[in-house]
């Protein structure tokens, strides 16, 4: 089958789904194993910001493992009906803001009419989720908070998690599931050793 | 009633430099029943999923041809029913009844006839439940059975089966085998792998061998094949019928215990169980799917907590610990004390490569790289990975993975071996190394545990059998 | 373990509704919502959620379970406004350093919190009640969904409790090869971090052998695909979108006639 083609292959679709299914089972287990840091970001919730990027990796992995126009999208969507269904306490909201998020590391992968997925690439599809996700809580959820004091900075610190974490731990990531040969389906997944 | 025709036919999967199978001639008549048989690792599996058109074309490198009446399999997928050795990745809705209909929703059918081909499918099969039932809630061997109704659904002319009854408890394989039998059409051909030749000769009115190296060994009705090639096909590791195999009882009276469970259990997978596994025996846990053996073998391994009742090591065992229960002693003490092998060699695998994967207990206990290389090293050879050492234990095939898994458990030489299932899906040349490797074990003074439902490895090996019951 | 059965009563007279009629309502609801900061509107919502609870078939005791997380972020809220809140307006309660407490700052907190609970409670209370195979034969047969996306996505969920249940083997196979964390916590973070790749490593494989098993069943086929399961969208299901627009715009028709609404963009 070809690649270059933009129809999505069975396996496209499952695997884009399953990696946003797997990335809900993990912040599920995060949430078991590191109840306490949610206590702690409620007493200071800036610091949501810091790991703002994990819950953003979803849409750079997923576009950059499956390489078709609409993965990004679709994977970081997939992940908010995902967390809804699990039993998010964000629910409904999740899901219009997953979109929201998709879109802006599509944005990247179209900029480069989906033909480079390197490190630059990547890191601009973070900050690309990450703007779109601080545009988002910037006039949905901060919206009584000072300017200059809160908002901005909360929307910087966003798009900095997001471009590190979701963009370049989301590349890293990519690169080190394509050493495992999970990928070998994959263009992403190509150029191993023989054995 | 499909027709197979390969000439020629080879693949090589990305990645390997060996080819998976190569050079194979077969014709295949319509609503022939075909054994396919061969050691491990010769390509048996790969060649069931090239019939289902199931190798596309970006994963490997194809020679020669494979026609499914006169069509390339991959266009001709609607005369192919395939099932997997292992059920639970076949099963892709959440109700039975829908995963039934799924295939005949992907084929078109009319919604009013889907209802009823579902329910003669289940029928067809025995499968005892309603439609609604959460395929999630299903035994392996109900998964097995709900994945045979899958695939009769859509009335195949080629049924493939590949060894539809490993894991499962004789009378479960039983029942699968008589739904195998009772579900095909006079005129359905069929094509199944199965080491245990014995089991699937009813079934079966032909027998092929493939050859390691490439090519078919052997071609015939199963009495001329095994009267004429018996001996050698015995020899290299096919289950050939009446070649029985040497027992290896233990040479020596047990010597003290080493780990006791008392009322041990994890409710509700495993009740209250009482059992104690000495020094130099070798102790066969039996019962029938879902009775709580895979359960007790990780309880006793010291992986779960239990939830009623308790292990004790003896002093002889831990060491300093002996007075904690091995579910709280740290992983480097407890890998050097007691091996496990899972029930899925896939869920034990930690690492990319073979070579990698038998390394980790033996460096994570302290060895010296030099010793390590050793260990891992005899391992390769003894159970004949030596070739794969490079590979990742994902892509090995059935048979390998097993060894594989094995292998790693005795690669720090634990005192005592906990192996859940260990012969299953093994070919009879790997099945009496695994003996032999335990059989050793054993007269060296270690206990070994095996949950297994292959009553030739009890009989061959077990000093004493304990049997749980379905609660 | 993770569960992903519905848990409201099934014949409860909203749960019934099409699935896709669920969600629409539930996001109009919470839309619409969204456009105030005021606390009354949002009280109302509340109040409206609540009694139509029993109608879904929800149980009060469930909802809370699902719903307690969202007192963190309400204490998460609090938190923020009393240090950074913009507008201080109110007579003043407490002045030491950064922390200004005003009557205005508990207001708009108030209002805020309130509106959280108000938006998320529709989605908690639709997701809860509504099996996914539905969702996505309603996706498909009713939202125009493509096909091969819905099934695709609802099989990789059907994967969800077997990833958790792959999540313990994993930790038991490191456990049973020498390899564990003790108390050191950046060791278990490391560990958690190995076991999660792990995780997605085998769920990706998983994945793969799944595409093969829906391949072999004639999933990529090009013949167009039938329904086993019809989904209907009836009258009933229009009126339950209707029912949300109303009673949402009404809670802000109220909160304007009082007086108090606050749109989120003036
Ligand atoms: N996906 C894969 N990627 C790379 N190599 C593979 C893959 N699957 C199988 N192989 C290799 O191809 C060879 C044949 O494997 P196959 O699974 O067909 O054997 P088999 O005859 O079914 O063996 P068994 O009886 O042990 O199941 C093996 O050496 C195996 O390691
Ligand atoms: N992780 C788990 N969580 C909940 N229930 C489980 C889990 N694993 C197994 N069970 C259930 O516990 C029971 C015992 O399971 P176990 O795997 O120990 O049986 P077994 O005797 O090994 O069966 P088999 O012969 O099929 O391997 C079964 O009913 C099974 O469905
Ligand atoms: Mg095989
Ligand atoms: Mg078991």
């Amino acid at each position: 089958m070809d690649n270059t083609t933009n129809r999505w292959r069975t396996i496209d679709i499952v695997v884009a789904s399953v990696i946003a299914v797997a990335f809900g089972v993990i912040f599920w287990a995060w949430g078991l194993v590191w109840s306490a840091t949610e206590g702690a970001f409620a007493f200071f919730p800036p610091a949501q910001t810091l790991i703002y990027g994990v819950w953003l990796m979803p849409a750079v992995v997923g576009g950059l493992v499956i390489r078709k126009p609409g993965a990004a999208l679709y994977c970081e969507t997939v992940a908010a009906v995902v967390s809804a269904l699990l039993g998010s306490q964000w629910a409904g909201t999740v899901i219009p803001q997953g979109i929201v998020q998709g879109i802006g590391a599509e944005l990247a992968f179209a900029a480069f009419r989906y033909r480079s997925f390197r490190l630059p690439t990547a890191a601009l599809a973070g900050a690309l989720t990450g703007l779109s996700a601080a545009l988002f809580d910037f006039f949905v959820w901060n919206v009584e908070t000072e300017l200059v004091n809160y908002r901005i900075p909360y929307a910087l610190l966003t798009i900095v998690s997001a471009t590190v974490i979701a963009g370049i731990g989301g590349w890293l990531l990519t690169r080190a599931l394509a050493n495992t040969g999970v990928l070998d389906r994959f263009p992403a997944g190509r150029n191993r050793a023989l054995v | 009633m499909s027709a197979v025709l390969l000439r020629g036919f080879g693949w090589r999967h990305a990645g390997r430099r060996a080819w998976a199978v190569r050079g194979v001639d077969l014709r295949v008549e319509a609503g022939e029943r075909v054994l396919l048989l061969g050691p491990s690792g010769a390509g048996k599996s790969t060649l069931l999923s090239a019939l289902a058109g199931l190798l596309p074309e970006d994963s490997g490198e194809q020679e020669g041809t494979v026609e499914i009446d006169g069509l390339d399999p991959r266009k001709g997928r609607e005369r192919v029913g395939i099932v997997f050795q292992d059920p639970q990745t076949q099963l892709v809705m959440a109700r039975c009844g829908d995963d039934v209909a799924f295939g005949l929703e992907n084929r078109g059918v009319p919604t009013a006839e889907i209802w009823p081909r579902v329910d003669e499918a289940l029928r067809r099969v025995g499968f005892p439940y309603s439609r609604d039932r959460n395929t999630a809630a299903l035994s392996g061997g109900e998964q097995q059975r709900l994945a045979l109704a899958g695939a009769l659904a859509l009335r195949p002319g080629l049924l493939l089966l590949d060894e539809p009854t490993a894991n499962l408890d004789p009378a479960g394989a039983d029942l699968i085998r008589q739904a195998v039998a009772g579900a095909l059409d006079a005129d359905t051909t069929l094509i199944l792998v199965e080491h245990r030749v014995a089991e699937a000769l009813p079934l079966v009115d032909r027998v092929v061998v493939l050859e390691p190296g490439g090519g078919v060994r052997a071609d015939g009705p199963p009495e001329e094949i095994f009267a004429a090639h018996g001996a050698t096909l015995a020899d290299e590791g096919v289950w050939v019928p009446g070649h029985p195999v040497v027992p290896r009882p233990a040479t020596a009276t047990p010597g003290d215990l080493l780990l006791t469970a008392d009322r041990l259990g994890l409710p509700p997978r495993l009740g209250p169980t009482n059992l104690g596994v000495r020094a130099g025996e070798a102790l066969a846990v039996r019962g029938p799917n879902g009775a709580g053996k895979s359960t007790l073998a990780l309880l006793l391994g010291g992986l779960l907590k239990p939830g009623t009742g308790r292990v004790t090591a003896s002093a002889e065992l831990a060491g300093s610990d002996h007075r904690t229960p091995p579910h709280r002693w740290r992983a480097p003490a407890l890998a050097k004390r007691i091996g496990s092998v899972f029930q899925d060699p896939e869920h034990q695998f930690v690492t990319s490569t073979v070579f990698d994967e038998l390394a980790l207990g033996p460096r994570r206990t302290g060895q010296q790289e030099a010793a390590v290389k050793d260990t891992v090293a005899e391992l390769l050879e003894r159970l004949r990975l030596t070739r794969l050492a490079a590979a990742n234990p994902y892509t090995l095939s059935g048979g390998e993975a097993r060894r594989l898994s094995v292998a790693t458990a005795l690669a720090t030489a634990p005192r005592l071996v906990i192996c859940d299932e260990p012969t299953f899906g093994q070919d009879r040349r790997t099945w009496r190394e695994l003996v032999d490797l335990f059989a050793d074990l054993r007269d060296a003074g270690h206990g070994i545990v095996t949950v297994t439902h292959d009553a030739d490895f009890v009989a061959a090996l077990a000093d004493r059998t304990v049997t749980l019951e379905r609660q | 373990m993770i569960s992903i059965e519905p848990v409201a009563a099934p014949g409860a007279p909203l749960a019934r509704r099409n699935p896709v009629a669920k969600v629409a309502a539930a996001l109009v609801f919470s839309f619409t919502l969204l456009a105030t900061l005021d606390p009354v509107a949002p009280a109302i919502a509340i109040a409206v959620e609540l009694a139509v609870l029993p109608l879904f078939g929800v149980r009060y005791r469930v909802l809370a379970r699902r719903a307690l997380p969202l007192l963190l972020s309400g204490a998460g809220i609090l938190v923020t406004l009393v240090l950074f809140a913009a507008d201080r307006s109110g007579r003043v309660l407490l002045d030491v350093g950064p922390v200004m407490v005003t009557t205005g700052v508990l207001l708009t907190a108030l209002g805020l919190i309130l509106r959280v609970f108000a938006v998320a409670l529709p989605g908690v209370i639709v997701f809860a009640t509504t099996d996914p195979t539905d969702l996505a034969d309603s996706l498909i047969q009713n939202a125009k969904a493509p096909p091969r996306f819905a099934i695709g996505a609802l099989a990789a969920f059907r994967l969800v409790p077997l990833l958790g249940q792959e999540w313990q083997m994993i930790s038991m196979a490191r456990r049973a090869r020498g390899v564990d964390a003790g108390r050191n916590p950046v060791a278990k973070l490391r560990l958690f971090a190995s076991t999660a790749f792990a995780l997605l490593v085998g769920a990706i494989r998983r994945g793969t052998r799944l595409a093969v098993a829906m391949d072999a069943r004639g999933f990529d086929a090009d013949t167009p695909r039938t329904v086993a399961r019809r989904q209907r969208f009836g009258p009933a299901d229009g009126l339950l979108i209707a029912g949300a627009v109303v009673l949402a715009g009404g809670a802000l028709t109220v909160s304007v006639l009082l007086g108090t609404f606050r749109p989120l963009i003036s």
